[in-house]
């Protein structure tokens, strides 16, 4: 199994690679979606099945779907393309590559100093992770899910539109709605 | 050896029988269709009309196979692939039998949702890849649909998993021993079985499709087997949700005096069929609707349900 563990690895590593370097964004986020199936094999040969399978639930069934879809509506052609390749020049990429190589070395150094590590799934079950979120990380859980209610509140805020009135009697009534509706809010 | 042959052999079997069932559903639904408008169907090729199959499938392999030049091409080709590959996964963890199951993991309704979310993708690039304004309106529709209705898919199977104490889709079938889980969770079933039906697109909420305003949908542009593998893809979802249906609601293979697969067919098949049944008798909702419904009726529905489910367990232990 260690050797299925390089393997997704590998995929993950080039296809985060080629996720910075495409031109075309929906093209990207396909990458980046393969870069995310691989990193769920990784959690599920480390023995996290039930992570593993959020992974791809979450990441790359929704919140990817999401991010195609607004890229869908932006209706991005040839000409975003084209100042993509421009941005992507080689002058651009000196610095970072430079520095990010610099951090590389150091990550090189840490490696190789802490000596052989060993692949050793274990294996977590749902309960397991259910438990530990509910015992020892539940202050955890409790501010997600306040952010959480937080952007359902601002979604929600926005979602909401004044009702369009053609007719100048039936404007006050819909005022009239409109406040008590807003005096139920508060 | 003998394992590994085994499991290669099953694998084999059960691609082959879903395949061949998901082509001659084409010929079960255009019948069923027929009897309930009171007129005949397909009845000239073979006995019954069977060999229709055969014929479509003659026809959709000699169809010219054309990919418009505005298209992207990579995407456009590999879409098609992609809702029958995701479809055909989730089938590793349904229990068919005691002992035909191709693998059992112990998170296998999981790995059902997580495929089942993966199945979007064929949709979105589909739409994407044929820069037709329609797809890509069948697209955005289908994207948002199938989040949606994956949210109430996965929270309605909760008050299931809450009782069986686990996600192994065996163990929740032998914990329908005394009773299915359709009478303890009856909300569930109902609920499952609407996302079920929005989660495969088919009528009534076959809106990324829609003929009569966005031409095909999200597969306009599509012909030959491409298009052939939506269709497929489209009627293997129709076998998976009955299938997984049964499995979760209606005690899977448990059953007296026929052998265990019988049981299962028998039940998968009373579900294919009053899939049928509702594309003959409703009437496709408006595409705010659909979401309204989900998102307003049922997500309180599935979240009250798991409460009262949840509550419930506490009072027994």
């Amino acid at each position: 199994m260690e050797i299925a563990f390089y393997i997704a690895g590998t995929v993950a590593v080039v296809a985060t690679l080629m996720v910075i370097t495409r031109h075309n964004p929906v093209h990207a986020l396909l990458y980046l979606n393969v870069s995310l199936l691989a990193h769920a094999m990784l959690f599920y040969l480390l023995g996290a099945s039930f992570a593993a399978l959020l992974e791809i639930i979450i990441y790359a069934g929704a919140i990817m779907v999401l991010f195609i879809f607004v890229v869908m509506l932006l209706n991005l052609g040839k000409e975003t393309a084209e100042q993509e390749r421009k941005w992507l020049k080689v002058k651009v990429w000196v610095g970072p590559t430079l520095l990010a190589a610099v951090l590389f070395a150091e990550f090189l150094v840490l490696v190789l100093s802490s000596g052989q590590g060993t692949y050793s799934p274990a294996v977590v079950s749902p309960r397991q992770v259910a438990v530990s979120l509910f015992r020892e990380y539940l202050i955890g859980v409790e501010l997600a899910a306040m952010l959480l209610m937080a952007a359902v509140v601002g979604a929600a805020h926005i979602g909401r539109h004044k009702r369009l009135v053609l007719h100048r009697f039936l404007k006050e009534e819909v005022e009239k709605e409109e406040e008590k509706h807003e005096a139920v809010m508060l | 050896m003998n394992e590994i042959l085994k499991y290669t052999l099953m694998i084999v079997i059960i691609l082959f029988t879903l395949t061949t069932i998901a082509a001659w559903l084409i010929w079960l639904e255009r019948r069923m269709l027929a009897v309930w408008q009171d007129r005949y169907g397909p009845n000239r090729a073979g006995p019954f009309g069977l060999f229709i199959v055969v014929a479509d499938t003659i026809k959709l392999f000699f169809k010219e196979d054309w990919i418009p030049p505005f298209a992207e091409k990579t995407v456009f080709v590999f879409a098609p692939a992609i809702v029958a590959a995701s479809v055909l996964l989730s089938f590793v963890v349904v229990p068919f039998a005691p002992d035909i199951l191709v693998a059992d993991l112990d998170i296998g309704l999981l790995f059902f949702l997580a495929m089942s979310s993966l199945g979007v993708y064929s949709i979105v690039l589909g739409g994407w890849a044929s820069n037709n304004k329609y797809s890509l309106l069948g697209a955005l529709r289908g994207a948002s649909q199938m989040i949606s209705y994956e949210v109430f898919m996965g929270l309605s199977l909760m008050g299931v998993v809450m009782l069986s104490g686990s996600f192994r889709l065996m163990d929740i079938v032998m914990a329908q021993k005394d009773f299915w889980f359709v009478v303890t969770q009856p909300v569930a079933f109902v609920l499952f079985l609407t996302a079920g039906i929005a989660e495969t697109h088919r009528l009534p909420f076959d809106i990324p499709e829609a003929e009569s305003e966005l031409v095909a949908g999200f597969h306009s542009e599509y012909s030959g087997m491409k298009f052939g593998m939506f269709f497929i893809g489209e009627y293997l979802g129709i076998i998976l949700i009955s299938a997984m249906v049964v499995t979760i609601f209606f005690g899977g293979w448990l059953g007296p005096v026929l052998p265990p697969v019988v049981w299962f067919t028998l039940k998968t098949f009373v579900f294919i069929i009053f899939f049928i049944l509702l594309r003959a008798s409703l009437p496709r909702p408006r595409y705010d609707q659909l979401m309204e419904y989900g998102w307003k009726i049922i997500l309180p529905i599935a979240l009250l349900n798991l409460l009262v489910t949840g509550a419930f367990t506490l009072l027994k232990n």
